[in-house]
């Protein structure tokens, strides 16, 4: 893989790892919402009218 | 203001696993434990993955103010043993990195809170994140021998949360779980700081062996304990704890109280450790006895909230004493 940074290795490697930990950090967050809002809603969300 | 510029030895890159050292695991793992054990003892339905929600946004605010802490103490961290390989004082992390990331963690934790359970547990999750980093970590630790005295109100406000998340309030009951651990905190800080005194002198931090001296922190070590031991016993009568609660609330506070008063008669935290750079928790002679206390200080409380854990979740009924 390119390195356009200049980065060693090992720095390459450490801030790949972080970006993927923020990126997971940042989908659960968006999952977790969803599932609250959801569960928050409850059987209210069929509850309207047509 | 009294936090350093963080001394950095030689700089690395930081690793995603830096910044989860930063959020203090362990002490992450009591708060969901206690935590768990105020939204079960609560006895109302819940949701269970708003419960889970919830109890995940307390243990991320737990280790925000983890993350905060290690910011502001950096300087003091990396004079002390037990601290010094922590990730900024080595060098792994930015102290900026590690303050924004207690700051973002916080919003986040605490406005999930809010929008999955309800505003007022969001609020004391807030408030229990700004009292460890602002009141504790940044006024009392650096100022007086009461620092782990007050500022143990942090760590005692998870059951709390738990409890309010589920009802939206913060009944006796609640509070009693509360009261427990700080009273608890006490003796079981004082005990592991009769055998770590000479890190936190060397640090400057006013522990109490430091200040007043190993026999006044024995004494108050005993004092505190006989105080303990009624709040952890009080649940069994309010309501919160059956008989499996009493039995292991009476016969460990008797036990606590041999192993404090054991202690006490001792000369603990008055001899000067030989090895000085040998491993922190090695035990010396004279400090048996607050290792002693220390380690079974661990369990008492364990045992206190899994046995009111496992009292809710099997159906026990509590004592019908009033």
């Amino acid at each position: 893989m390119s390195n356009p940074l200049g980065e060693d290795p090992e720095a390459a490697k450490a801030r790949r790892g972080r970006n993927i930990a923020i990126a997971i950090g940042l989908l659960a967050f968006v999952v977790l919402v969803y599932v609250v809002s959801i569960a928050r809603m409850g059987a209210n969300v069929l509850d309207r009218p047509l | 203001m009294a936090m350093a510029s963080a001394p950095t030895t030689s700089p690395r890159v930081a690793r995603w696993q830096d910044f989860v050292q930063l959020l203090k695991p362990r002490v992450m793992s009591l708060v969901v434990f206690t935590a768990l054990t105020g939204l079960v003892c609560a006895g109302q339905p819940m949701n269970w993955v708003l419960g889970a929600v919830a109890v995940l946004c307390i243990a991320v605010g737990a280790g925000a103010s983890g993350a905060l802490n290690m910011w502001y103490d950096a300087d003091i961290d990396a004079k002390m043993r037990r601290t010094r390989g922590r990730p900024v004082p080595a060098g792994k992390v930015q102290g900026a990195d590690a303050l924004a990331l207690g700051v973002v963690l916080s919003m986040f934790s605490v406005m999930l809170m809010g929008v999955a359970t309800n505003w007022f547990a969001a609020g004391l999750l807030a408030f229990t994140i700004l009292f460890y980093a602002i009141v504790y970590t940044m006024w009392l630790k650096r100022w007086t021998a009461q620092n782990i005295v007050i500022g143990g109100l942090a760590g005692a406000l998870p059951p709390v949360i738990g409890w309010a998340a589920v009802t939206g309030t913060a009944p006796l009951n609640a509070w009693l779980l509360c009261a427990i651990i700080f009273m608890w905190t006490p003796p079981h800080f004082w005990a592991l700081s009769l055998y770590t005194s000479e890190d936190y002198a060397k640090a400057g931090v006013p522990m109490m062996p430091v200040v007043k001296g190993a026999s006044s922190t024995r004494k108050q070590i005993l004092a505190y304990s006989l105080a303990l031991i009624p709040v952890c016993v009080a649940p069994a009568f309010t309501g919160l704890g059956g008989v499996t609660y009493l039995a292991v609330s009476a016969i460990g506070g008797l036990v606590f109280l041999l192993l404090a008063w054991r202690l006490f008669r001792s000369h603990a935290g008055e001899a000067a450790d030989p090895r000085n750079d040998d491993g922190l928790y090695d035990v010396r002679a004279g400090a048996r006895d607050a290792r002693n206390l220390f380690a079974f200080s661990i369990l008492y409380l364990a045992l206190l909230f899994a046995t009111l854990l496992g009292e809710h979740l099997l159906g026990a009924h509590p004592l019908e004493v009033f």
